[in-house]
């Protein structure tokens, strides 16, 4: 079978009797999965899912389930269409041959295919000190059943709730137990909540809705280490300022990491950042050639952005998994003249402290930052951010029926500051002031998106000059 | 050109039929000529105006109104009432819509629509029972019978009023609503004359109302609206009369139409009513694509630029007055693929037929409930309905457009 598939009928053949594999059966893998068979494909489907269960939604769980109103066991997502697939579920990926076309399972078995998508995702980054991150109490909250632990614990009613780290999760989770009545500490490396995304400047909105909602918020601390009682369950945090803080739930939300080790010595082109592929989702191998068979999808791909200067975006967002994975898919079964880009523009939302919180554009890329609607002391704002004079993201609290005005600003690469006057344009809104993103070569666990244009393998190549 | 189209679009005579002037307006995705308005009539350009915070509701921001030979709009709300959110901008607008869905929807009142369903399900077997009693099966006007009674009904019991007043606020409502209308031919001091008294009798007679609830509070929204003290503060009596009486007059003239216009197409389409009659469940995506191909409101003529814009590379200037023309997108062939067919199996309809953004409609919960319930049971009780005249004779009005009479036939009511 040639690989795009053109006059030879290969395309017609793939789709009548092919073989495609998806590895990572979570929203990524099952709309693409859906998609194919919308687009009449006929042949075998197979899901391989690390995890037990058939794909479920991750945003009710660190929101409805932490409060208790809705069961983890109950966020299945719901299915566009049958797919008619092979579920591999509980068994994980463990590696790839690209040249035999095949990908090997934790279970000894192999799986062949003509197509391959990896929608693989990322996991929680577990805290650093496994035996401390052992104790009993100790979270992070990426899968359903962390978000059942995490629903059990805090329903248990513990007397106090330790979250490190104050990126969107960690505010969502120390949101809900305020709303449990929960006392709850949030330690924060950065100077303010939310500052690795949106900067400083909403940064200071958000930490003044932690403590304003009863939150111990302890901002340019690091925890240090954990304590456990002698039945191995957390006791205490100690603090790099030398206090400590006695908790019996201590949640470690410190950003995600990409699901690529399986593929290590693979030949592709994975490693930390994702994995990189072309804007038609198709994965690049070490040495930066395009495959043309192993596509890539959702959280764990990397991929150029014309918008945004082709630099690579990896997206940590729902919406972003949902149209790269029907990109891909439309892609994976389409000849090369009919393949279109991902050109979605990366938008995001939160809910915290009944805060409806949204975002479009890249925000870290921007530089200044204009309210350009409300106020930031209301908490009900539009304000854009500028990078070179352009139009760059945008993010609304309580005000999210503006957003698509302001996607189309990014879009058309509008000017910043706006030369526009607005409803609602207060005093505030009148000059940009620095955005206010932290140094990026101090790790924050905070930014969903990041931004890179390096190298995506962390393997070296060797240049062999022709003879 | 454009004034033509308008005046044409505005013309009685072609308001059982708009939609092949709308064809003709949606050549030039933004037309405008002389001293009339700007006119878009294009799917993506309206959508984005929608939410585009450059654009006002407020007249305030109208460089001026009297150049503008089809857009006259007299003060009507200056003397008397001041205006209600929907003719206000952010932060004033978001504040009294906040308030006003407190009481009202998610996330304080998430089930204040849903509940009132065995309550609407009540008031349409009753009127359908009424026209059984009637014994008269060969003449029906279904507006009078039906269409018309039902939503005021409801929307009296939201609100609290009581339903005999409903004579006199008839009057006052259908004269405010008439004044949305651009009528090119009215003489406007008398137009201008008779809105502002309605107005104040409206007025006047809703602060009784609310007077007598804020001594004695019930549940109805009328009493929350007088009583409540959230986040927001309270509103001040001049709010609670202006949001009260834009909730009777916005719920007592859109959903008629929507119901009737459901109806008539229904009947122009009789294997769709057939499917319905098998299928209740299929009022859902049927009432979704009435929203689209017959909106009730079929334009929004009151919005103004707060800057120079361009849309679709036609420079509007700042202050001057838009049209957004919601039942034209809603036939856009570059939005919707065969527009002018109906068709409930549609399976990508975002219509403008609530509007968007901001302003789009604070009702639209209660209205899709009520039409979705009305269409399902005519369907389901009425025998071989029939359409006796065809087009039947429409309202006076061309942006709340809907027939005035919806004369039909049946053989029998089921029980």
């Amino acid at each position: 079978m040639t690989s795009t598939g053109t006059h030879d009928g290969s395309l017609e053949r793939l789709k009548r009797e092919g073989r495609i594999v998806v590895v990572g059966a979570s929203l990524a893998g099952l709309r693409a999965a859906e998609t194919m068979r919308e687009k009449g494909f006929a042949g075998s489907l197979t899901m391989i899912g690390d995890e037990p269960y058939e794909p479920y939604d991750r945003p009710p769980l660190s929101k409805q389930v932490l409060l208790g109103n809705a069961v983890a066991d109950h966020t299945a997502l719901p299915r566009r269409r049958a797919i008619d697939a092979d579920w591999r579920l509980g068994v994980p990926a463990t590696g790839l041959d690209m040249a035999a076309r095949r990908v090997e399972l934790g279970n000894g078995d192999a799986v062949e295919y003509d197509r391959l998508l990896i929608a693989t995702g990322v996991r929680a980054r577990p805290w650093p000190n496994a035996e401390e991150g052992a104790l009993k109490g100790v979270f992070v909250l990426r899968t359903r059943d962390d978000g059942e632990g995490l629903q059990r614990a805090l329903a248990a009613g513990p007397r106090r709730v330790l979250v490190i780290g104050a990126g969107f999760t960690g505010s969502e989770i120390a949101s809900a137990c305020r709303e449990r009545g929960l006392d709850v500490t949030v330690a924060e490396r950065g100077d303010a909540p939310l500052v690795g995304a949106l900067g400083g400047v909403i940064g200071a909105v958000a930490a003044e809705m932690h403590r304003e909602n009863g939150v111990d918020l302890r901002t340019g601390v690091m925890v240090t280490s954990l304590e456990g009682d002698p039945s191995g369950r957390v006791r205490a945090a100690h603090f790099s300022d030398g206090s400590t803080v006695e908790a019996d739930v201590v949640v470690v939300s410190l950003g995600a990491q990409r699901n690529t080790e399986w593929l290590s010595g693979s030949g592709l082109g994975a490693g930390p950042r994702g994995i990189a592929c072309d804007a038609g989702c198709r994965a690049f191998d070490v040495r930066g050639i395009v495959t043309d068979d192993i596509y890539v999808a959702g959280d764990v791909a990397r991929s150029p952005h014309a918008l945004f200067g082709y630099q690579f975006l990896s997206l940590e967002h729902w919406g972003n998994a949902v149209a790269q994975a029907d990109t891909a898919a439309h892609n994976m079964l389409s000849a090369s003249a009919d393949r279109r880009p991902h050109l979605w523009v990366p938008a995001f939302w939160s809910s915290q402290f009944g805060v409806n919180i949204k975002s479009v554009g890249v925000p870290p890329m921007g530089t200044e930052i204009l309210i350009t609607q409300g106020s930031l002391a209301e908490r009900r704002f539009a304000a854009a951010y500028g990078y070179q004079g352009r139009l760059i993201a945008a993010v609304t609290f309580d005000n999210c029926r503006w957003l698509p005005f302001y996607e189309q600003q990014i879009e058309a690469t509008a000017p910043f500051p706006p030369p526009f006057s607005t409803v609602d344009r207060r005093p505030e809104g009148t000059k940009p002031m620095p955005a206010d993103f932290p140094d990026p070569s101090v790790p924050t666990h905070g930014p969903t998106i990041t931004l890179s244009g390096y190298s995506p393998a962390d393997r070296k190549m060797t240049f062999t000059p022709g003879r | 050109m454009t004034q033509a189209l308008l005046r044409e679009i505005i013309d009685y005579a072609n308001r059982a039929n708009p939609y092949p002037l709308y064809e003709e307006l949606r050549k030039t995705p933004v037309s405008h000529d002389g001293d009339g308005p700007y006119v878009i009539s294009t799917y993506y350009e309206i959508h984005s105006l929608l939410h585009d915070p450059r654009i006002s509701s407020d007249a305030k921001n109208l460089k001026a109104t009297g150049n503008d030979p089809l857009g006259e709009q007299p003060d009507e709300e200056g003397a008397t009432l001041p205006p209600s959110f929907l003719k206000l901008d952010p932060p004033d607008h978001d504040r009294l819509r906040r308030m006003t869905n407190r009481p009202f929807g998610p996330p304080h009142a998430p089930h204040r629509v849903h509940d009132m369903r065995d309550e609407l399900g009540g008031l349409v077997s009753g009127l359908i029972d009424g026209i059984a009693d009637t014994g008269q099966l060969d003449r029906i006007d279904l507006v009078d019978q039906f269409a018309y009674p039902f939503p005021v009904t409801v929307i009296c019991r939201l609100l609290g009023i009581p339903r005999e007043d409903e004579p006199r606020f008839h009057v006052w409502a259908e004269t405010l609503a008439a004044s949305l209308d651009p009528d090119p031919d009215a003489d406007p001091t008398q137009h201008g004359k008779g809105t502002m008294d309605a107005r104040m009798e409206l007025g006047m007679y809703l602060a009784g109302l609310i007077e007598e609830r804020r001594k004695k509070p019930g549940d109805d929204m009328l009493s929350q609206l007088a009583t409540a003290d959230g986040p927001d503060g309270a509103m001040t009596t001049m709010e609670a009369l202006s949001t009260s009486a834009l909730l009777l007059i916005a719920g007592h003239e859109t959903t008629v139409n929507l119901i009737t216009n459901g109806m008539l197409t229904l009947l122009r389409h009789p294997e769709v009513l057939q499917r319905l009659r098998d299928d209740p469940d299929l009022a859902v995506p049927i009432v979704e694509e009435l929203l689209r191909y017959e909106p009730p409101v079929q334009l929004l003529p009151q919005r103004t630029t707060l800057s120079d814009i361009e849309v679709a590379g036609v420079t509007i200037p700042k202050g001057a007055s838009l049209w957004l023309m919601l039942a034209s997108g809603n036939r856009d062939p570059k939005r919707f693929e065969d527009p002018n067919r109906f068709d409930p199996d549609r399976k990508d309809i975002q219509h403008l037929g609530l509007g968007s953004g901001i302003h789009s409609c604070f009702g639209a919960p209660l209205a899709r409930q009520e039409a979705q319930l009305a269409l399902s049971e005519l369907a389901r009780r009425l025998e071989n309905p029939r359409l006796l005249e065809d087009p039947p004779p429409y309202r006076q009005n061309a942006v709340l457009r809907g027939p005035r009479h919806l004369p039909i036939a049946c053989d029998g009511i089921r029980p």
